[in-house]
């Protein structure tokens, strides 16, 4: 493999280990807000979440583009802010992985907590243990199948993303030139051999994180949450 | 003293209840399912808002009034409910020390020291403690479920029919926990059932709910001496006395019951004694038994040539009808301090012209010992 094929390699591992820590961060949030509330607003958020999941990624980049443009509020906002102009940057892209992988990270930890039973976080009410204690040392330990199952696939989804990185990240080497654009970029070169290392490869890593994450997922005799 | 005013409006359901328990034993809180008894518990507990006050003593936990409600996480209260609700990502140990550790951080004073080693003694839970919760049978969920809520040091303990998922062999296991807990802790138990015999067994104070509200409330032994209550027990109407095992006949393998209020000094005489299958108690232990109303008969004069040991002296202090069949009266007779009920026929008070002053004998068939 090449340098620049290697760059691509580095850059994607980079792009999804850190789109998958800010999704945890703010996803396991919205997952446990969406899990427990009743607002009427739930399903909107719920939609708003899963929108990714029915858009074609192009549509999503296109407005990305625009609101992070030079025009757009998000781009007016970050200029104000002095970091500058977020397309065709890392940082760009890892705004719109968060936003194009945000169903996968928090639809597994909304189900994992809807299935934690009310019984144990009132128990826990009971054992004087206020609201981000229940929500630490109750439900993140019992939602940790979906935990392991929203990195993995919040992991797993940035690495395969494409039209959004195309949208907004163009093709910069060491920047923006994640391992989808080099596999279109040598197709488009002809260069067939190379595309092949590259694709084989992420057919193999994608297969390989699926089967580990059905292995260590497996039903156990107890499922977590239930409540006796 | 808990004082509880709470009101609470949901759907056809309202809750309006004016609750005083007693600062100390048994409180239970009686009445068949969506009396509103659970949702008086959890209001109790600050699971559910409902409106007005809620007092423990000198604590205020809530006051509407002074707009003033204290979180769950900051009452010092311990919660047992059916299912238990052991945390099942922990081991028993683990779940014992979840609420104990947080106990120490509460703001408002906690309730008396319980020592941890002293909890898993009473609840006889020492071998359990490396277990996790999904290996364990229901009883000892139960059991590890009222540890976990002592350790974390309660000022009241909130039981919601913490026997009713388990089966008359797990609940014969758990219940004399229940006793000892009683007797070895000075903490006030509120306790929701609607099992007639946790009722006769546990019970120091009654409260009878009905649709949202309490139809009356009292000692134990006054409220089942009450002839216009018993409808709430139907076929089990009865009364409970508590007493001491008094002396025991070895060659008829029977014991003798002697029978006290409670709150009674101990040191008086007995004033009223029955006989029963010796359960094997030592003289002196303290034994409730309960006298259901229709193993009791009247006659005017004593009997003689009667298969029937127990015989009480006594005076009629009331009739009334009986709820369970319209031939049936509920006779209340007064036996030294004590209050038996009998069940007879309309005709037969009719024939015995049973009216209240008149002093008649109560045969007693059967007592049934409760530990």
């Amino acid at each position: 493999m090449t340098a620049a094929d290697w760059s691509a390699v580095r850059l994607t591992a980079a792009l999804a280990f850190t789109t998958t820590v800010v999704l945890l961060i703010v996803g396991a949030p919205l997952a446990w807000w969406l899990a427990r509330t009743r607002s009427r607003l739930k399903p909107l958020w719920a939609s708003l979440v899963a929108m990714p999941l029915v858009l074609p990624p192009s549509v999503l980049g296109f407005y990305l583009l625009v609101t992070m443009g030079p025009q757009g509020v998000v781009g007016q906002l970050t200029q104000a802010l002095g970091l500058g102009r977020l397309p065709f940057t890392f940082a760009g892209l890892v705004v719109g992985s968060v936003l194009y992988s945000m169903p996968f990270v928090v639809q597994p930890l909304q189900q994992a907590f809807e299935a934690i039973a009310d019984n144990l976080l009132e128990a826990a009410a009971t054992l004087r243990a206020g609201p981000w204690d229940r929500f630490f040392s109750v439900a993140l330990p019992l939602a940790r199948p979906g935990l392991v199952t929203a990195s993995v696939l919040g992991f797993a989804h940035t690495v395969g993303e494409f039209g959004v990185v195309l949208m907004i990240g163009g093709n910069i080497p060491g920047s923006t030139r994640v391992l989808s654009v080099a596999v279109y970029d040598h197709v488009e070169a002809s260069e067939f051999d190379d595309a092949h290392r590259l694709a084989a490869g992420m057919v193999a890593f994608a297969l390989v994180v699926l089967v580990t994450l059905y292995v260590v997922n497996r039903p156990r005799a107890e499922p977590a949450g239930m409540s006796r | 003293m808990i004082n509880a005013r709470l009101q609470l409006a949901r759907g056809a359901f309202t809750l309006d209840v004016d609750l005083a328990l007693p600062g100390r034993g048994v409180s239970v809180l009686f009445g068949a399912s969506g009396c509103g008894k659970t949702t008086v518990l959890r209001a109790l507990a600050g699971l559910v808002r409902a409106q007005g006050r809620v007092a423990l003593g000198d604590e205020l936990w809530q006051d509407d009034a002074l707009r003033r409600f204290v979180p769950t996480h900051e009452r010092a209260l311990g919660y047992v409910i059916q299912e238990a609700a052991l945390f099942p990502h922990l081991d028993v140990r683990r779940n014992l020390e979840y609420g104990r550790s947080r106990a120490g951080e509460v703001r408002h004073e906690s309730g008396p020291d319980v020592d941890l080693d002293q909890v898993v003694a009473l609840l006889g839970i020492a071998p359990l403690m490396a277990r996790r919760p999904a290996t364990l049978s229901g009883g000892e969920r139960q059991r590890v479920a009222i540890a976990r809520a002592l350790a974390a040091r309660p000022r009241l303990l909130l039981m919601d029919e913490p026997l009713a998922a388990l089966d008359a062999k797990r609940k014969a296991e758990v219940l004399p926990y229940l006793d000892r807990l009683q007797a070895e802790l000075d903490i006030p138990i509120v306790y929701v059932s609607h099992a007639v015999d946790e009722v006769a067994r546990l019970a120091d104070h009654l409260v009878l709910m009905d649709a949202g509200r309490v139809l009356a409330s009292g000692p134990l032994a006054e409220m089942l001496g009450r002839l216009d209550l018993p409808i709430a027990f139907g076929e089990e109407a009865g009364v409970v006395l508590t007493g001491r095992i008094g002396a025991r006949d070895e060659t008829w393998r029977l014991a003798r019951l002697d029978v006290r209020r409670a709150s009674e000094d101990d040191t008086t005489d007995a004033d009223c004694s029955l006989w029963s299958r010796d359960p094997g108690l030592p003289v002196g232990q303290a034994v409730r038994v309960r006298v259901l109303a229709r193993d009791v008969s009247l006659t005017r004069t004593p009997q003689t040539g009667t298969s029937i040991g127990n015989q009480l002296q006594g005076t009629v202090e009331a009739l009334a009808d009986d709820a369970t069949h319209p031939a049936l009266a509920l006779v209340r007779v007064r036996v030294g301090r004590h209050a038996l009920v009998a069940r007879v026929t309309w005709r037969s008070a009719h024939m015995l012209e049973l009216r209240p002053g008149m002093p008649v004998w109560a045969q007693v068939k059967t007592v049934a010992l409760m530990e």
